[in-house]
This record gives structure tokens, C-alpha cells and sequence, in this order.
């Protein structure tokens, strides 16, 4: 493909075993994004066999997993987040005597922002590695071959529990991040600023909006159901023993890192430009 | 039953399997040796689809597997059972989970039903005492044999066995030998089973296929095998102790 620009690249001395290994990343890429997304259609399709006492079981360990199990790290993550925006924007609205205003710009930024934000990274970089170390696991011990000889397909079997639970569990977490961090602000507001609980939380309900919260939600579904398809897929393609399974859990993390933030961004351009 | 025809594939640029051809017939116990890396585990794959040729054909009886998908293809499965090299259980199921699983998914048998099967095929490989216990309880022999369970649990036409007694005490060693040769005796199982014990492979096997460099370089009755002029057969019989006018030759007469 690239052997008509050959003489192009030679005339300008351009880099061509660069450009090369650009297309080909480029490719793969597409390949496997791709290939990720029929295995999350073919996943969403299996969503029909919930009911199955099997999968409703494994539903609901992995309901545990990613919820209950994520609580510590996430309350902590959460308080904080809530403490360091309270401290930051107080401190600059001290300025101009608008400290009371700190109820507003917690609230907002952690039901806009930070709640999806804090709580994707925190499942994505527990949660989603966890999946892709797991089920790289049982690629390269064979798991997954014995799986598709028994006519169990793994998209059914492993993919649609992960997917249920993080699209689910997303949103709920969310929810508590945001109380948590609006609580966190709270207290800062309170014993550091000068702004008393209840014109703290007077201020922060008067100016979030119902469409705030709902685009909130919004980005912590896309959020879970992208940190599963991530985890599962670099999960299922594992190849080449323990070295394997470390790549595909490196590459979970970083891959849902980067579509967070980009995928955030687009879905806050999308509602409120 | 299994017959692959004029089958090529290349793996990261190498050919493992060069035009090979042959045939499994039905309830004989076919073995397949060869060195390390010489295309004996990816000629088992082909037969369950869980690799697909580069060309040539791989058929079950009537059923094209090689060009089988979806519904079909999972259809074909279910006349397999596979015993993996590393037993490959899922480890967070216990022995008796394991074992029940495709009883749970592909019948609608009660879960007494159930246990009784799982039970009866666990009792065949002395077992059943381990039932409750996860896979990280079990020594590797002890794996290998729930795989066999595993696999037994749904009465298959045909078993595959990727090195089933590598790794194994020779105590075990015979008793999967054993149960392999009774499932072909007494319920016409057909049994393909790749190995690097001869010593193994001269006892259960009906016919003994050697692969080398992708190619078929034998494909013999045992006591064929062990008189193959063939160099490459010669050099892996030698270098197992085993010689043309040894011991073999008298354990021989059962497949004459």
C-alpha cells in the first residue's frame, strides 16, 4: 500500500519504517476495536439467558466484586475528591468573598464530572484489571479452548455477567461517589472555610440540575460497559503465558484510562455545547 | 470418522502442517507422536475447530467441521470430549461444578441426575472422594484425571487427549491408560491421543501416526510402527529404549 508514496518519502526523507509501523498499529487497532465490539454485541444478545440459575449466580458474585469490593478504595477516593475541590475552589472564591458559593462548584463538578471520572478509573484500574488478569488466565491455561470444545460460548459464559455488573454497578457507585464527595466538600466547607452545613448544601441543591445528574449517570453506564468490553477482550486474546497476562492487564488499564477521558469529553460536548 | 484432507497451516510464518492427510476410523484408538513442536497438538486442534486450516478440508463422519459455524459447529463439538494437557479446569468451581458443567449447560437432567452421573464418571477415575475440593487442591494427576472426567461426562463419540499422561507417575500414568483402552473396547469410543510416550502409545494404540517438520512420516499398526525403516521413527523408538525385536513385539499380539 505504501510503495506508490516509496519515492514521496525518499524525496522529503521521511522516516518510511516509522510510517510503516504507524499504519500497522493503526490497523491493528481497528482490527481489534473491531473485533471488541462484536464481542460486545454478541454479549448484549446473551443478556436474553440471565434468567439462568448459572448465570443469574455469577451475576451476582460479579455484582459483588465490582460493587461491594470496590466501597473502600472508592469512599476514600470519593471524600477526598469532594475535601480538594471544596479547599481549592473555596480558597479562590475566599477572594472575592464568594465562599459560600463552594456548595454550587462541588456539586456540580462531582455530578457533572469527577463522580463518573473518579469512579471509572478507580473500577477500571481494580475492577477491569482484575477481569483481564483472570480471564487472560484461563486463555493461556486452555480454560477458554475447553469452554468453546464444551459448546459454552465465553461471550455467554464469562463476557455478559462483567458486562451486567459494571453497567449496573457503575451508575450505583456514582451515585455514592457524588454523595460522599458533596459530603467531603461539606465538611471542608464547614471546619475550613467558614461556610456553615446547612448554607453549604442550601447552596448545592439550588444549582445542580435534574439533566446534571442524568448526563452524570449517562457517562457512568457508557463508563462500565466500556471497562468490561476493555477487560474482557484483552482478557480473551492473552497469548504467551504469565508475560501475556501482565501486557493484556497494562493495556486494560491504559486503554480504559484514555477512552474515559476522551469518551467523557465528547459525551459533556455533546450535552452541554 | 475423522478424516483431514490435504490440511495446511502456517503459524507466525511457519508451516506446521504441510498437506497432511489421513484417517481416524471409527473406535480405534489413533496416536499421534512426534518431537516438540512438530505439529501434533495443532493437527488435535484442527479436529475440534479450535484452529481452522489454511486450505484443506477436516471432516466428522458426514459433518464438514471446518467450515462449520454457529449452531452447527457447537452440534459437532458435542460429539468431542477433550482432555487438555493442563487438565484446564476453571479454577473457581469445585471438582464436582467441573465436572457437572456440561451436563448443567447442554442437558435438562435434575440435579440428583446430576450428581449420580457426575459421581459414576468420578468413581471410573477414583475420584470421587476429591469431589468437593477446587482444582488449587488437587496435585496435577488429580487434575488431569477430572479433565478426563470432565470430558467422559456427556458419553462422546470421540475423545481427544493432548499428552494425557505427561506429567503423571507411572502408577497414573496406567491408569489413564487403561481407561482409555476400556472406553474403545467396551463402548467403541474412538480416541485420538497426542503423546511423546511411545512406551504409552504402543500399548493403547490401534494405529500410531508419527508428524515431522508438518508432515506425516508414518501412519502404521503398532507392530508396523516399531519395524518402520523409516529414519525419523527409528531415532524417536531408539531414543526411548524401544528397538524392533524388544519386549514390544510380545505386548503386539493383542492388535494382531
Amino acid at each position: 500500500m505504501i510503495a506508490p508514496f516509496r519515492e514521496v518519502f525518499r524525496y522529503f526523507d521521511l522516516p518510511i519504517r516509522s510510517f510503516r509501523r504507524l499504519g500497522r498499529i493503526i490497523l491493528l487497532s481497528c482490527h481489534d476495536a473491531g473485533n471488541a465490539l462484536i464481542m460486545l454485541a454478541s454479549a448484549t444478545l446473551y443478556i436474553r439467558t440471565l434468567w439462568r440459575p448459572r448465570a443469574r449466580r455469577e451475576t451476582a458474585m460479579q455484582l459483588y466484586v465490582t460493587g461491594i469490593k470496590s466501597l473502600g478504595v472508592i469512599t476514600v477516593v470519593a471524600f477526598f475528591t469532594g475535601m480538594i475541590l471544596a479547599l481549592q475552589t473555596g480558597l479562590e472564591l475566599r477572594r472575592f468573598g464568594q465562599e459560600v458559593n463552594i456548595g454550587t462548584a462541588v456539586t456540580v463538578v462531582m455530578i457533572r464530572e469527577m463522580g463518573p471520572f473518579m469512579t471509572g478509573l478507580i473500577i477500571a484500574a481494580s475492577v477491569g484489571s482484575a477481569i483481564a488478569a483472570q480471564i487472560g488466565t484461563m486463555a493461556v491455561s486452555e480454560e477458554i479452548s475447553a469452554l468453546e470444545v464444551m459448546s459454552i460460548n465465553p461471550n455467554r459464559f464469562l463476557v455478559m455477567p462483567r458486562l451486567v455488573a459494571l453497567a449496573v454497578m457503575m451508575p450505583i457507585l456514582t451515585v455514592y461517589t457524588n454523595i460522599l464527595g458533596i459530603l467531603g466538600g461539606g465538611i471542608v466547607g464547614s471546619t475550613q472555610l467558614g461556610v456553615a452545613f446547612p448554607a453549604y448544601f442550601d447552596n448545592a441543591v439550588r444549582y445542580a440540575e435534574n439533566k446534571d445528574l442524568y448526563v452524570g449517570l449517562f457517562k457512568a453506564v457508557v463508563f462500565g460497559i466500556m471497562i468490561a468490553t476493555v477487560s474482557c477482550y484483552q482478557g480473551l486474546t492473552t497469548s504467551e503465558g504469565a508475560v501475556g497476562v501482565g501486557r493484556s492487564t497494562r493495556s486494560t488499564v491504559i486503554i480504559s484510562f484514555l477512552l474515559i477521558l476522551t469518551v467523557g469529553y465528547m459525551i459533556t460536548r455533546l450535552f452541554y455545547i | 470418522m475423522i478424516i483431514f484432507d490435504k490440511v495446511t497451516k502456517k503459524l507466525g510464518g511457519k508451516m506446521v502442517l504441510n498437506e497432511v492427510s489421513f484417517e481416524v476410523p471409527k473406535g480405534e484408538t489413533f496416536v499421534i507422536v512426534g518431537l516438540s513442536g512438530a505439529g501434533k497438538s495443532v493437527t488435535l486442534k484442527h479436529m475440534v475447530q479450535l484452529l481452522l486450516p489454511d486450505s484443506g478440508t477436516i471432516r466428522i463422519g458426514e459433518d464438514l467441521i471446518s467450515a462449520a459455524r454457529g449452531k452447527k459447529l457447537e452440534r459437532i463439538r458435542r460429539r468431542f470430549g477433550v482432555l487438555f494437557q493442563g487438565a484446564a479446569l476453571l479454577q473457581w468451581l469445585s471438582v464436582f461444578e467441573n465436572v457437572a458443567l456440561p451436563l448443567r449447560e447442554h442437558t435438562k437432567m435434575t440435579e440428583a441426575e446430576i450428581e449420580k452421573t457426575v459421581r459414576e464418571k468420578l468413581r471410573l477415575l477414583n475420584m470421587e472422594e476429591a469431589m468437593e475440593k477446587f482444582p488449587s487442591d488437587l496435585s496435577g494427576g488429580m487434575q488431569k484425571r477430572v479433565g478426563l472426567a470432565r470430558a467422559i461426562v456427556m458419553d462422546p463419540e470421540i475423545i481427544l487427549y493432548d499428552e494425557p499422561t505427561s506429567g503423571l507417575d507411572p502408577v497414573t500414568s496406567r491408569l489413564i491408560d487403561q481407561l482409555i483402552e476400556n472406553l474403545r473396547k467396551e463402548l467403541g469410543i474412538t480416541s485420538v491421543v497426542v503423546t511423546h510416550d511411545l512406551h504409552s502409545a504402543l500399548a493403547i494404540g490401534t494405529h500410531i501416526m508419527m508428524i515431522d517438520g508438518g508432515k506425516i512420516v508414518e501412519n502404521a499398526r503398532p507392530q508396523e510402527f516399531i519395524k518402520s525403516t523409516n529414519e525419523t521413527v527409528q531415532r524417536f523408538l531408539e531414543s526411548q529404549y524401544i528397538t524392533r525385536r524388544g519386549a514390544w513385539e510380545k505386548g503386539m499380539e493383542k492388535h494382531v
